[in-house]
């Protein structure tokens, strides 16, 4: 091997071992650090109290988790028929120049900073709820604004999907005699589904760790939602509010928290690479 | 694919080297008295009036840099003590175990007051009233002399000193109140009272002046019977007020101390009254 090529192997494995390292690192430390109340025992009460008053003693996280799930699940159910509607749109019904113009608009959607959405929904649209039921701060307000968040990445990677999908499919929807909804509906859509349920699952795995806007929309109450108009706070949201200043249990508690929602996330990007190849129904 | 020779390799790190060496001298420059930075972070009550502290004395001492972080009481004292920042920020007077390790400075007076909407009818709540509302046992306006609607309850988020005195005075625990939004910083506070005819806060009277002067649509109610203005902190007949001060280390920095004093002179008195808190006695503020 020449000694340019080793010289640029060695550093780009170099770099790879250093990302690899710092995921491994954190993943890691938040072991180490959430160590003290891994117990066996006591880990489950962790899931099963509903208390968390930190300040008293009491770090039941069940409600938060609730509320991450259902803020979470929510908006995905907002954002998937919209972003695959906006993505069969792109592809199969606009006039070209409307495609790319459209295709733009969703890039810069998906380039907006969450804080931004975040204050849009604190000062328009919390109220907007409230005006509709309740103290408008609720699970609505952050799934609303999470759906905002994901919908573009969701449809993007809807639109390379279908774009992957071999045009003879097309044809032979075609040669059948297919309209073009039905070709859409009864053969792209199912070709391109692993692809397109891959995208849905790491988006989640993205709003899972959203925590910025929804400490400004979801209310930050720590209570299990028995309706969407009722306020909520995330896990991400509950670390946002108490680490910088938690001590002892309470910070970590905090850290255990956060080990759940790596897991979590971690759960999601193996389940997309799962459905990727388990699914693949063309070479 | 551009060739690779031993002889450009040694250039590029000639011409690295140059550039890292002049950075390190450039940064080494910065090791003085007139240029230098000092962190702060802490109390979101304090932090606006930090802020605007920290730009004149920008303005006054080119080279110097102030930078000013919130997060709350807590992260402040928390910060402050492990050494994070150089200077932490508090809305309320240390505990003797925080006294261990800090040393607060008093920079300005502050109360803290129930707000609610503006176009709120209600014009005063009593003290039982107020805690009832917290706790959950009232929860109508109509029983307040208000519209028929639900209240919406508006809690700080723990680690914050504004709900640490505000469960002190009405003798409450934080699992006792019964919130319908927690908010953390006074301005997410404030707006969310102002998106909200229904709903019902607590915050700092000069955050809420200022807010309220700035045209947020909020009002501050009366406490106990007195009226809550920066002129009824300043008079002592307020209730519920608080020092705003500034925690140091034993071992601060020069630049940090220098920030400080300027901090409890006489020359930021007119900042002070500008954000609507009341300043302190400067003649007899210790150095």
């Amino acid at each position: 091997m020449r000694a340019g090529d080793l010289l640029v192997q060695s550093l780009v494995l170099f770099l790879a071992g250093v990302a690899a390292a710092i995921v491994v690192v954190i993943g890691v430390y938040l072991f180490l650090e959430s160590a003290p109340l891994l117990t066996g025992t006591g880990m489950l009460d962790f899931f099963r109290d509903q208390r968390w008053y930190p300040l008293e003693g009491e770090f039941g996280m069940a409600a938060m988790l609730a509320g991450t799930l259902s803020v979470t699940a929510l908006a995905m159910l907002l954002a998937a028929p919209v972003g695959i509607a906006a993505a069969v749109f792109i592809r199969y019904y606009a006039p070209p120049a409307v495609a790319i113009f459209y295709r733009r608009l969703l890039e810069l959607l998906s380039g907006i900073p969450s804080v931004v959405f975040g204050f849009w929904g604190l000062v328009v649209l919390v109220p907007l709820i409230a005006k509709l039921e309740g103290p408008g701060a609720s699970v609505l307000a952050g799934a609303l604004v999470l759906g905002l968040m994901i919908l573009p990445l969701v449809s993007l990677s809807t639109d390379s999907s279908l774009a992957q999908v071999p045009r003879n499919y097309w044809l032979a929807g075609t040669a059948l005699g297919l309209g073009r909804w039905a070709i859409v509906r009864k053969v792209m859509i199912p070709a391109a589904a692993p692809g397109i349920l891959a995208g849905m699952v790491l988006q989640t795995g993205r709003a899972l760790g959203e925590t910025m806007a929804l400490l400004m929309v979801t209310g930050n109450v720590v209570q299990w939602p028995s309706s969407v108009f009722e306020p909520v706070r995330a896990l991400t949201s509950n670390i946002a509010l108490e680490m910088a200043y938690a001590t002892g249990d309470h910070r970590t508690a905090l850290f255990v928290s956060g080990l759940i929602l790596l897991v979590m996330t971690a759960g999601m990007v193996a389940l997309a690479a799962l459905i990727q190849r388990r699914l693949r129904r063309y070479a | 694919m551009s060739s690779f020779t031993w002889k450009r390799v040694a250039t590029t790190a000639r011409w690295m080297g140059m550039v890292v060496t002049g950075s390190l001298i450039l940064a080494g420059c910065g090791n003085n008295e007139t240029t230098g930075k000092v962190t702060l972070s802490g109390s979101s009550t304090v932090a606006p009036l930090a802020q605007v502290i920290g730009q004149q004395y920008e303005s006054e001492n080119p080279g110097m840099e102030i930078d000013v972080q919130t997060g709350g009481s807590s992260r402040g004292i928390s910060d402050a003590t492990r050494g994070l920042v150089d200077i932490g920020m508090a809305s309320r007077a240390l505990t003797p175990e925080e006294q261990e390790n800090l040393s607060p400075h008093t920079i300005a007076w502050d109360g803290i007051a129930p707000i609610v909407h503006r176009d709120n009818p209600v014009t005063e709540l009593s003290d039982s009233q107020i805690r009832g509302i917290y706790t959950g046992e009232i929860s109508n306006w109509s029983v307040l002399g208000g519209p028929d609607a639900e209240i919406v309850v508006v809690n700080k988020a723990e680690g914050r000193s504004t709900l640490k005195l505000f469960l002190h005075y009405f003798d409450l625990k934080n699992s006792e109140i019964a919130a319908d939004v927690v908010i953390g910083d006074n301005q997410q506070g404030i707006k969310t009272v102002a998106g909200n005819p229904y709903a019902i806060g607590y915050v700092s009277i000069g955050t809420a002046e200022f807010e309220a002067s700035e045209g947020a649509a909020i009002r501050l109610l009366p406490m106990g019977g007195v009226e809550a203005s920066t002129a009824s902190v300043s008079s002592g007949r307020f209730p519920l007020s608080r020092p705003l001060n500034l925690l140091v280390r034993p071992d601060l920095s020069q630049a940090s101390q220098r920030f400080l004093d300027y901090a409890r002179s006489a020359q930021v008195a007119d900042l002070v009254k500008g954000q609507f808190f009341v300043p302190i006695d400067y003649s007899s503020a210790e150095h």
